[in-house]
């Protein structure tokens, strides 16, 4: 364990990606098996527990400090791992045959086998027994939430490099493979064969888009790509493979790799054709896409009742085929698996999949048209569920990740506002000493005048330097404190303005203000703009659609 | 024979705390008529009072800092030197903050208050240690006021310093410390551990560093960064005010390897979000177990508590049955929060 906590707590203040992999690198090579597959699991998030939460982990840390100074020093840290590590008073060990610190793999393995009963005095004596460092690592590890900067993808690209392997080699394998992955090392190290996948419907690691800018287009040439409507749904792998006996078996991945097939049972008889289609979860209605408010309202659900599925019809939406009964298509052009893709729609001929459309335009302004008016540019009646386009390029393979010059996403231009800072929060992690968190609010009419009414809350869209900026604002200007929360000034003439950028907006009877924003992030710091100038609620009001939905309380 | 209430001894007021009876301010933030300053940090020492009552080495640093007309006039003080100020008496003691760091006990009739200003009970090489003051009234800082602030030992710590040197001998290791103070502290530190070679400085600190090889602290052979070529610079130490690790200045470095000494480096976000490589857990402040254990010793039954985290401080002290609350000098502590330059860095 302490080898381990001595590599995170490295890797924590390691800025450099190369020094970051040279430090996995090495450990690999210097610590055995299984020890190095599970902090391989661990850095790759493969590990959890089913019993350590939080809230266990708090209860320890309860039994031994004051509570008034355990909330103090947590608001504080702002990482409740750390903050348990530093203040944990270690009991007074008995003699000098102390017991040695466990091993990483003594503890992955006592955890996958302990009792719920047991687990607090395990824990306890784990933490009695190893040094700050090794606590926060255990309690970091436990919790399942690292969180030191490194990907999965880096880690693995870590390994690969122990055997001089491209990484890709290790991601296409890597869906059957399980901790403490002595194949996988077995592999690398010159010692067997390359592991198969066994899985017959196995999650492939998706390729993400990167956010284009205007300045990227002149390098680009409309010709080399492909144009789809960017749907406002959730990113899905639906993938049905054959087992050993012939049967089909189907499973829809969320885009890191979680399974949801059981939260969306009504799709399952669907996918009846062998293949791994990459496309987006919808709710339709009549043929017609709803407003991801709507598919919101289907998601995260514990049970998912016959009447849930009878009023949100979900569909998949789909526009690349990253492998068919037999073959791994991830290499081929996209242009390529598109062809297959529309062959295996057609095949299937099921009302809840279909392709999603592609966008013909032979300019970039031909396209920015086609982005700002979405229903005249064939997305027609479901154009308020288009969030803006994609470009692909006709021969790009899927590679996982986010490799650069593949695709594109070209977001509509969000919804703009002025608001004025109203409370400010100390942020978590990272940005533990930092007000970074932001309640923000417009002007309305209130009973001795106007009165600003909190509409929302960001916590980023800023850049570090604003962020100083904004912490120093807070601090100078802060007018009450209650716990972590400054009420910062917010009067007609003094106070912050910030420009609000968000996605869309529904009601909400939560809201004193009666509305909520989507995905809102600061845009800009409007320094030179006095609050009595900011927007005002009706603004709001005006923008929510007539057809929006209500959220549920 | 009346007992004096202790707020009417010594009072927070916009200025500073004052000293009604004694016709004085401790630490004053304004400028006043008569000062009594405890050491030589620029949020606690500021030139444009009337008369300055310090000990020697504080009164020293400001004029380092201030020029020769930064008070009226002055007057040094000894460690346990006694002196009357109207109807009190004034006692200095040493705080083991940093050189010439003086705790001060106001006496008036049979009430006793001690203000500590910044103060540590570890051990430095280049300060007189921290004395106990028994007391009534027991006024302390709260810089690093949390129980998740346990320093240990600076000299683990240099250790961890000189190893990462072993380690990357082709990259210059850069350490952020304070220029008064701390920097001197984490070079003798490095000369107790057996590290003999030049050790380098920024501009800023020439100065200061000198002035306590002047009161005769051994810091070895220190020579400025100043003109030194790159390469030269590979396998070297070099101390640097904490902004000046995250200047374009760092670009005379060849591949430099970034530490901070501070008691801040405990928590890793702090360290993250400057971007520090190598944390070195080294404080002037007492820890969480120094500041409880010397309220405890001092034997006070009610406790000030100003300078940082004082929540958690006076909750403590409660819970232990003693009088205690905090003490709102506004003024103080922003400059350690934000950890902008405590001396001689904007002039860099």
């Amino acid at each position: 364990m302490n080898r381990f906590a001595e590599l995170l707590d490295r890797l924590a203040y390691e800025p450099g990606r190369n020094n970051k992999l040279r430090l996995i690198t090495g450990y690999f090579r210097e610590v055995g098996d299984p020890d190095r597959g599970y902090a391989l699991a661990a850095l790759t998030g493969a590990l959890s527990f089913k019993h350590a939460k939080p809230a266990l982990i708090r209860d320890l840390i309860a039994a031994r400090t004051d509570e008034v100074l355990f909330g103090l020093s947590y608001d504080y840290v702002g990482d409740l791992s750390e903050t348990v590590a530093l203040m944990w008073p270690k009991a007074a060990l008995a003699g000098h045959n102390n017991p040695p610190p466990p091993s990483l793999s003594e503890v992955v393995t006592t955890l996958r086998t302990l009792g719920k009963t047991e687990l607090p005095k395990q824990l306890e004596r784990w933490l009695d027994e190893l040094d700050e460092t090794g606590r926060w690592a255990l309690l970091k590890l436990v919790t399942g939430s690292l969180r030191i900067g490194i990907s999965a993808r880096l880690a693995k690209t870590a390994a690969a490099a122990l055997g001089d392997k491209d990484p890709h080699e290790v991601e296409l394998i890597w869906p059957g493979l399980s901790p403490p992955y002595l194949d996988l090392f077995a592999w690398l190290e010159g010692r067997a064969e390359k592991p198969v996948n066994r899985d017959p419907a196995p999650f492939r690691p998706v390729m993400l888009a990167h956010a284009i800018e205007e300045t990227d287009f002149a390098a680009l040439d409309p010709s080399d790509y492909i144009a789809e409507w960017k749907w406002d749904g959730i990113r899905v792998q639906a993938v049905a493979g054959r087992d050993e006996r012939g049967h089909v078996t189907a499973r829809l991945y969320s885009r890191t790799g979680e399974d949801i097939t059981g939260s969306f049972p009504d799709l399952v008889p669907s996918l009846r054709l062998p293949g791994a289609i990459d496309g987006e979860l919808l709710i339709l209605r009549e043929g017609r896409v709803q407003s991801f408010n709507v598919l919101q309202q289907r998601l995260n659900r514990k049970t998912v009742s016959p009447k849930l599925i009878k009023e949100f019809p979900i569909h998949l939406r789909a526009y690349d085929l990253l492998g068919d009964d037999e073959n791994d298509l991830r290499e081929l052009p996209f242009a390529e698996r598109r062809e297959r893709l529309e062959t295996l729609i057609g095949e299937l001929g099921d009302p809840r999949i279909d392709l999603s459309p592609t966008v013909p335009f032979t300019s970039w302004e031909a396209l920015a048209a086609a982005r700002a008016d979405p229903a005249s540019a064939g997305a027609g009646e479901d154009s308020d569920a288009v969030e803006g386009v994609m470009l692909k390029r006709r021969d790009s393979p899927y590679l996982p990740g986010r490799p650069k010059g593949q695709w594109w996403k070209w977001k509509r231009d969000p919804h703009i506002i002025d608001a004025v800072l109203m409370y400010a929060q100390r942020g978590h992690g990272k940005r533990s000493s930092y007000y970074s968190d932001y309640t923000f609010g417009v002007w309305t009419a209130g009973e001795g005048g106007d009165e600003l009414v909190p509409v929302g809350k960001a916590y980023f869209g800023f850049t570090d330097e604003e962020l100083l900026q904004i912490d120093r604002f807070v601090r100078r200007n802060t007018t009450e404190k209650f716990g972590p929360v400054r009420h910062v000034v917010h009067e007609p003439d003094q106070g912050l303005v910030l420009e609000v950028a968000f996605e869309g907006l529904q009601r909400s009877p939560r809201h004193k203000s009666g509305v909520a924003m989507r995905f809102p992030r600061i845009s800009r710091l409007r320094w030179d703009k006095p609050p009595k100038e900011a927007d005002r609620l009706e603004t709001l009001e005006r923008m929510l659609k007539a057809e929006a939905v209500e959220i549920e309380a | 024979m009346t007992t004096m209430r202790p707020q009417d001894i010594l009072l927070p007021v916009a200025a500073g705390l004052c000293c009604k009876p004694g016709g004085f301010h401790i630490d004053p933030v304004r400028p006043v008529e008569r000062a009594v300053i405890t050491h030589g940090h620029s949020d606690h020492a500021r030139a444009g009072h009337g008369a300055v009552l310090a000990t020697q080495e504080t009164l020293d640093m400001m004029r380092l800092r201030y020029g020769e007309n930064f008070a009226g006039s002055t007057q040094a003080i000894r460690y346990g030197e006694e002196i009357r100020l109207g109807d009190v008496k004034v006692k200095f003691h040493p705080a083991g903050h940093v050189l010439g760091s003086a705790q001060v006990a106001v006496t008036c009739k049979d009430t006793c208050i001690v203000a500590s200003g910044d103060y540590k009970d570890a051990p430095d090489p280049t300060c007189t240690p921290f004395e106990l003051v028994p007391c009534d009234v027991f006024i302390t800082e709260a810089t690093f006021g949390l129980p998740v602030f346990r320093h240990g030992d600076a000299a683990d710590e240099v250790k961890k310093l000189l190893a990462s040197v072993a380690l990357f001998p082709e990259r210059a290791h850069l350490v952020g410390a304070y220029s008064l103070g701390k920097a001197q502290r984490v070079i003798a530190l490095l000369r107790q551990a057996g590290y003999e070679a030049p050790i380098y400085l920024h501009g800023a600190m020439e100065k200061i560093t000198e002035y306590y090889q002047s009161r005769g602290i051994a810091l070895g052979d220190l020579r400025p960064v100043k003109g030194v070529k790159k390469a030269a610079l590979a396998g070297t130490i070099t101390l640097a005010p904490p902004s000046a690790t995250s200047d374009l200045w760092t670009r005379r470095f060849p591949d430099p390897v970034t530490a901070f000494a501070s008691g801040w480096m405990r928590v890793r976000a702090r360290a993250r979000q400057r971007g520090i490589e190598l944390p070195l857990v080294i404080s002037d402040h007492a820890d969480w177990d120094g500041l409880t254990a010397t309220i405890g010793a001092t034997g006070a039954g009610e406790i000030w508590v100003t300078h940082g985290q004082e929540d958690a401080l006076v909750h403590w002290c409660r819970s232990k049955g003693l009088k205690a609350q905090p003490l709102d000098l506004v003024g103080y502590g922003d400059e350690e929060e934000s950890e902008t330059p405590i001396i001689d860095e904007t002039e860099a």
